[in-house]
């Protein structure tokens, strides 16, 4: 059996089990797992050309991700009336001041000889930068959030339209990427991997607590879609003279039609960056990237720089995330920094791309749908076994209820002796690197 | 009077905390630094391993409540420890043997073993929230202090009262004795001189006759013992939660960092430097400057510099400056 034909054999047998889920759960969910499998591909296809390419390992892309999200609501959400009047450009002014501040910080710093003066100068400067930016941002802040908490109480977004959330959130994922990558590549691979780690946790929690930013743990609802919405499809005659000629109800078809839309916008991206990850793989770049990978020594020996190679693909790599996370947040339509779970978003992509086949673009899109499924068919699965395993046991014994109750934390072992199931006995994964 | 106030004030609030946080974390650093000095890799299930031993205790502190066994003043956690380090050695000891011993057979790249490591955090993970549950758990009983804020007034008349919970004095207590005894272990004892000197050079122990699977196997040893008893420590001292545990990772690995890679030393000195960077920046500084300042310059505001909820930030940006500046770490480790 030729290669490309086990490939398709794969393919074919994991789109098979849409329809199978849609036996059972209907097509609406169907669909969803379709559209939240496809996004997930695109984040395994991010983390192979960082690991699967050049060896680098991130541990941070929930960082990535969430960064992502964060773009489809500074894009796509309506600017807040006043906000920016409030209290907006101070706190712009602000991180800009406090930015220059580090700036002169590090100039100074490099300017002078070492000793006590320099350290007492520096830190000089940043104490007082630090004041400035304090006694500019606090009050700005305060004034924006103070506007209608319980509506908005953030700036708001551009108003744009939110597909151009997309690029920008592979942008700010990016620009994240190369504060990390200039700190930390070029020491140690485990060096990079905890500060990944790092910054995942730090953009979660400013999420989390900067109001005005993202409203924090309010949540941001409702970000515009770039798909008609359900209830307009309803009202609309034609749309409804349609559906009923396909002999189903106005409400069903408006729902799948809207999932369809999505899953065809999220297919285009899915396509479009595994043909340009295909190119770069087989072009002198992708060939060096994998000599670099394979003998570090030795591509430096052949005048390759290391680091800056690395920095470029872990960039490229983040920024694929960011996209990816832009995606996801249109499609659920709100921001919710409390969901964000390294367990869920880092790990998760991780065993995708180990499965699917590290080094093999088919293999990440393979690994990242296939995942996903099972990660979101494992919740009700493994209830069922559970509820099986104790169909034995008493009613209301403690033990029971014990077993039933933490039958979703079953998920998180699962994945992990998966993970260590592959390493081991097929560390090339299912389609493995040519 | 003001001045004595602000002391107390400050020891109240930043310095017995920090201490005590610093104990903690610097045993969790000790653990993440022999690891990779033996071992060589960063050993991400380290806060999950942390997690597990914690819970053993856990439950068998319950049973010898449930028994109406206890210790007095002392948590009856204090009883329960030896168990949990056993059940963590256990733990340790046939992750390595399923696990890792494959790889290192394989003399495997470091960045896999991390990954691998990735792999039993997750699995660690699953299996504490499975047994135990990923709400918070209380197991602490006891005396709750050993000297309470209002006895301290009385004592002394001082405005400020000093609290000194009795978890801090058995964290800080507990964490010289560990500290002395491997140190004493490392540098007296034919087995810890063996180990580090498997740690600075393996081929030229291997040459002398030292047997490597023996090294690793003591080495796993140690820090599930030490995993546990920070684990226990943090556990009492604040709550026990599985996922606080994996949180605690970026602090633990920090600290380590800080002090250098693989030096135990390092260890130790990153944990209380992150400790302290941690409370200081977070704590709200207004009572103490109020007693310092006259009266005319008091603040009106919380003289916080960042809020509690960027904590982690904070061994965030030291890790990124000592990687900027110091690669190596204070106290050089060896790995760059």
């Amino acid at each position: 059996m030729s290669a490309s034909v086990k490939n398709l054999i794969l393919f074919a047998t994991v789109f098979a089990m849409i329809p199978l889920i849609a036996q059972f759960q209907g097509w609406n969910a169907a669909l969803f797992v379709l559209n939240m499998g496809l996004i997930s591909a695109i984040m395994a296809l991010g983390v192979n050309l960082q690991w699967g390419f050049a060896g680098l390992f991130n541990v941070g892309i929930m960082g990535f991700v969430a960064l992502g999200g964060l773009a489809a609501v500074l894009v796509g959400m309506p600017v807040t009336p006043g906000a920016w009047q409030a209290g907006g450009f101070g706190i712009v002014a602000s991180l800009f001041l406090g930015a220059l501040t580090i700036g002169i910080a590090i100039f100074v710093a490099g300017r002078m000889a070492k000793g006590w003066t320099r350290s007492l100068v520096v830190f000089g400067i940043l104490v007082v930068g630090f004041l400035v930016y304090r006694g500019l941002f606090d009050p700005s802040v305060e004034a924006v959030e103070s506007i209608e908490p319980a509506l908005t109480g953030y700036l708001g977004g551009l108003g744009l339209p939110v597909i151009l959330a997309w690029p920008v959130g592979g942008l700010l994922a990016a620009g994240a990427a190369w504060i990390i990558g200039k700190t930390a590549l070029g020491l140690r691979s485990d060096y990079l991997a905890i500060a990944t780690l790092g910054i995942a946790e730090i953009v979660i929690a400013i999420l989390k607590n900067e109001d005005w930013l993202s409203r924090g743990v309010k949540n941001v609802v409702g970000v515009p879609r770039p798909v008609p919405y359900e209830i307009n499809l309803q009202n609309d005659p034609v749309f409804v003279e349609r559906a009923a000629g396909f002999g189903v109800d106005a409400v069903t078809a408006s729902t799948i039609y809207v999932k369809l839309l999505y899953c065809g916008l999220f297919a285009f991206v899915l396509v479009l960056l595994l043909w340009l990850a295909q190119q770069a793989l087989n072009s002198p770049w992708g060939r060096m990237m994998r000599a670099i990978r394979d003998n570090e020594v030795a591509a430096e020996a052949m005048g390759k720089d290391v680091t800056a190679r690395h920095l470029q693909v872990f960039i490229l790599g983040s920024a694929i995330c960011g996209i990816a996370g832009a995606m996801m947040t249109t499609l659920d339509g709100q921001l919710t920094p409390g969901t964000y779970q390294p367990l869920r978003f880092t790990f998760l992509v991780w065993v995708m791309v180990i499965v699917g086949g590290s080094g093999n673009n088919l293999g990440a899109v393979l690994g990242g749908m296939l995942i996903y499924l099972m990660w979101d068919q494992g919740e009700t699965i493994g209830l069922q076994v559970m509820e099986w395993i104790t169909s034995g046991m008493p009613d209301g014994s403690g033990v029971k209820a014990h077993l039933i109750e933490s039958a979703a934390h079953m998920r998180l072992l699962t994945i992990g002796v998966l993970l260590l199931l592959v390493l081991r006995f097929s560390p090339r994964g299912l389609i493995p690197e040519r | 009077m003001d001045l004595l106030n602000a002391i107390v004030a400050l020891s109240n609030f930043v310095i017995i905390p920090a201490m005590a946080y610093g104990s903690q974390l610097a045993l969790g650093a000790l653990g993440v630094t022999l690891i990779y000095g033996i071992l060589r890799f960063s050993n991400f299930a380290h806060g999950d391993t942390m997690a597990f031993g914690a819970m053993v205790t856990v439950l068998v502190t319950w049973l010898f409540q449930s028994w109406g066994v206890s210790l007095g003043p002392l948590p009856t956690a204090l009883l329960a420890l030896p168990f949990g380090i056993l059940g963590c050695m256990a733990l340790v000891l046939t992750t390595d043997r399923v696990v890792y011993k494959f790889y290192r057979a394989q003399k495997a790249k470091p960045v896999i073993f991390v990954i691998v490591s990735l792999g039993v955090t997750f699995v660690l993970n699953g299996l504490v929230r499975f047994i135990i549950g990923p709400d918070d758990q209380r197991f602490l009983d006891g005396e709750r202090f050993i000297i309470s804020a209002r006895t301290f007034r009385e004592m002394t008349g001082l405005r400020e009262g000093l609290a000194f919970k009795t978890t801090q004095g058995i964290t800080i207590l507990t964490a010289v004795i560990v500290v002395a005894l491997l140190f004493w272990f490392l540098n007296r004892t034919r087995t810890g001189k063996s180990m580090r000197a498997y740690s600075d050079n393996e081929d030229l122990a291997l040459l002398s006759g030292i047997n490597p699977e023996r090294v690793v196997m003591i080495t796993w040893l140690i820090v599930a013992g030490l995993a546990t008893i920070a684990g226990v420590l943090y556990g009492l001292d604040k709550s026990f939660k599985p996922f606080t545990y994996f949180q605690l990772l970026l602090p633990i690995f920090a600290s380590a960092i800080v002090g250098g890679l693989g030096n135990p030393l390092g260890a130790i000195a990153g944990g209380f430097v992150i400790a302290f960077s941690e409370v200081t920046v977070t704590y709200a500084w207004k009572k103490v400057v109020t007693y310092v300042l006259p009266e005319s310059m008091a603040p009106d505001t919380l003289v916080q510099l960042l809020s509690t909820d960027y904590k982690l930030a904070v061994s965030f940006v030291i890790l990124l400056i000592v990687l900027l500046v110091k690669p190596t770490g204070l106290f050089s480790g060896k790995a760059v």
